[in-house]
């Protein structure tokens, strides 16, 4: 019998995106293997109160806003949708302890850790390469550290996420079938900071 | 290109959204009652206004929320609430 092994969406790409990098200017890679967890609860109900402490933070209410802890990132998907996105293997987990604060109440917790891989952008030209097929206007007064917003990216649905705005660097969700397509175009956007 | 307030993400380009048609279009309370001919008014007969027109849509690549709000079909100027003040167009 074959022998089974995880693969992540951008494997195959993992050459792409480095010979795309150019040091000092840009670092492209795959952050594989994210755990990551749909929630969608009522946010003014005592369930979204009682997942606020269990989780150590509240549920971000603005539009585009990320919430943080030591673990997790909580992404605003929607006024009654959030995405937590924590480290490998951490998925059932966080599950567990959305699933037991939520009770008896009207909502959901869906692990959607395959759904979506995520491409890391780093480097003073992250932004003016997103900028190239992303109609958002992403300096950092307007998009700033601990902000995300869902649109499209070289026409593919995405979540962007602001990581950093000092040093830039930002997650790219990305669904695992448009992955490959992505970081492809990535790299085809990044080849004119090679020298 | 069309700029299309979200009522949640704020504005974003038209590609971003689906197009819902009329808004207000509500379900016939009793529609067993209803005539074949009423039965297709309300499946298949939408205003056409030339002027202010109240629309839904859905911000599909966005937040994925309906929304509803008044475009001028000749200038795509775009309306939220009762002002008359274009947000975008
Ligand atoms: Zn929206």
């Amino acid at each position: 019998m074959a022998e089974l092994h995880g693969e992540s969406p951008l494997a195959a790409r993992t050459e792409t995106l480095a010979d795309s990098s150019v040091p000092g200017a840009l670092q492209l890679s795959e952050v594989a293997f994210t755990a990551q967890v749909a929630l969608r609860v009522d946010p003014k109900s005592p369930a979204a109160e009682r997942i606020g402490t269990a989780v150590g933070t509240m549920l971000p209410n603005q539009p585009g806003q990320v919430a943080r802890t030591e673990q997790l990132q909580i992404l605003w998907m929607g006024p009654d949708e959030w995405l937590l996105v924590g480290p490998e293997g951490s998925a059932e987990r966080i599950q567990a302890t959305l699933t037991e604060a939520l009770g008896e109440e009207h909502g959901s917790v869906v692990d959607v850790s395959g759904n979506r891989t995520i491409v890391e952008v780093t480097g003073p030209k992250s932004r003016e390469l997103l900028a190239k097929g992303c109609a958002l206007d992403l300096h950092r007064r307007s998009f700033a550290s601990d902000q995300c917003a869902q649109t499209l990216l070289a026409r593919a649905g995405v979540v962007l996420l602001c990581r950093d705005t000092e040093r830039p660097s930002f997650w790219i969700f990305v669904r695992a079938s448009f992955a490959r397509y992505l970081a492809d175009w990535l790299a085809d956007a990044a080849a004119e900071y090679r020298v | 290109m069309m700029l299309i307030p979200c009522p949640w993400c704020g504005p974003r380009n038209e590609t971003e959204f689906h197009y819902g048609g009329q808004a207000d279009v509500s379900y016939p309370a009793e529609p067993q009652q209803l005539s074949d001919a009423d039965w297709a008014r309300f499946l298949f007969y939408r205003a056409n206004p030339k002027g202010i027109f109240t629309e839904r849509w859905n911000h599909q690549a966005g937040c994925r929320r309906w929304f509803t709000i008044r475009r001028d079909t000749t200038t795509n100027e775009i309306f939220q609430d009762d002002s008359h003040e274009a947000v975008t167009r």
